[in-house]
């Protein structure tokens, strides 16, 4: 026997519902928007970025940490990618000299995704700057 | 107890477990360890360029025997806007928040443990350039928990601000005062346009000091203080190679090195 069962368990399914509320929020209403931002290439294709666009995509922190140690530790400026084509390892001269828009492309994805890089504490976009 | 026969895992069946979970652990692909420096560049079959030259010995010379000309502070003014040093001017206390990387030091302060009654007063009353020695023996390195603070194999003392994490051990352990804490966001002593955009400055907590422009010299430049003093009276090159104008110098001329005594075999030297 349960004393006050009706408001034990009215209780109970008004904390159930907030607890689920984030299942619950966004497709009963959510504007529907959810679709991810378009991420603006560089007008200027200059060839290829370091890796195929879909790797580039999945791994660029990898590339970009590695880049960092590598140069930061010594152990080289530039890369020799396997077609030949040599670059600097830098991200505010390699990485922003093609794609100088970051607001438009690191941004806006980093922003959807809520991933906050402390790339920008420290370095940043040349030609914001000048 | 312990008969397996409970709801209960009893103490054999748990210890099974737990081998196997740990044997699983260790089988687990190397995709799930961190990635070390330079194993995804591998995974991409590119090759590094350049980086450090093992055989090398960095060292700096500074020339005393000639006064720096009143009031020039080329170097240090050239330093600063290479490397995005900041500078507090609106502080009561001018040297309190102070973020130096090449500075000007009195020479008794420089130069202790050599003082004596009567000596060159031209000298003890001179103001002397300054800077990391980048030690052979550096106890900053030492000290450092995370290893944000080296020696590179070519002698430079490097400062990886990605790792510091601004315990200042490395402060406590230099006995030359080349480091400097920023203990204020650096972007507020710096100009709203950085005036070198390609090299990044410093976030707040991060211990910074001279790195002997490792950037130029991987560009095949010499150090911006070097280039930019007119009198000629740093020189910088490699000790390691007995042919180098450094070396010249050091065979020609009588230096001194700042606190010798303490073993840390400085590497920048004084022809006095």
């Amino acid at each position: 026997m349960i004393y006050d069962k009706g408001k034990i368990f009215l209780g109970l399914a008004i904390f159930l519902a907030l607890v689920a509320s984030p299942f619950w929020y966004n497709p009963v209403f959510g504007t529907g928007k959810t679709a991810p931002p378009e991420v603006k290439l560089p007008a200027k294709e200059k060839g290829d970025c370091v890796l195929p666009k879909a790797e580039m995509r999945s791994s660029h922190m990898q590339v970009i940490y590695d880049w960092r140690e590598t140069v930061v530790r010594g152990g080289g400026r530039s890369v020799v990618l396997p077609d030949h084509r040599e670059m600097k390892m830098s991200l505010s001269n390699t990485c922003l000299g093609c794609h100088d828009n970051k607001k438009e492309f690191c941004d806006a994805c980093h922003g959807y995704l809520a991933v906050k890089p402390f790339c920008w504490d420290c370095h940043f976009n040349p030609k914001e700057q000048v | 107890m312990g008969t397996g026969e409970g709801k209960g895992m009893d103490r054999r069946g748990f210890l099974k477990l737990a081998g196997l979970g740990a044997l699983g652990a260790a089988a687990l692909p190397a995709g799930w360890s961190l990635v070390k420096p330079g194993e995804a560049l591998a995974a991409l079959g590119g090759t590094v360029a350049g980086g450090v030259v093992a055989g090398r010995r960095w060292a700096m010379v500074v020339d005393l025997r000639k006064e720096c000309p009143a009031g020039c502070r080329d170097c240090i003014a050239a330093c600063n806007t290479t490397h995005n040093v900041p500078t507090f001017s609106d502080e009561a206390e001018p040297k309190r928040h102070e973020i130096k990387w090449i500075w000007q030091a009195h020479f008794y302060s420089a130069f202790t443990g050599i003082e004596q009654t009567h000596g060159r007063e031209d000298l003890e009353k001179r103001e002397v350039t300054v800077l990391c020695n980048h030690c052979e023996n550096p106890p900053c390195v030492r000290v450092c928990p995370t290893k944000a603070t080296y020696r590179r194999p070519d002698g430079i003392v490097m400062m990886d601000f990605h790792r510091c994490i601004g315990c200042r051990f490395c402060m406590a352990g230099c006995p030359y005062g080349s480091r400097s804490f920023n203990w204020r966001d650096p972007a507020a002593g710096l100009p709203a346009k950085m005036t070198n955009p390609e090299y990044p400055r410093r976030m707040r907590g991060v211990v910074e000091k001279c790195t002997f422009c490792s950037e130029r010299l991987d560009a095949g430049k010499q150090p911006a203080c070097v280039e930019v003093c007119k009198e000629k009276l740093l020189i910088f090159g490699d000790v390691a190679n007995p042919a180098s104008p450094v070396r010249e110098l050091l065979k020609e001329h009588y230096t001194i090195r700042r606190k010798p005594n303490l073993g840390t075999d400085p590497q920048v030297y004084y022809i006095v």
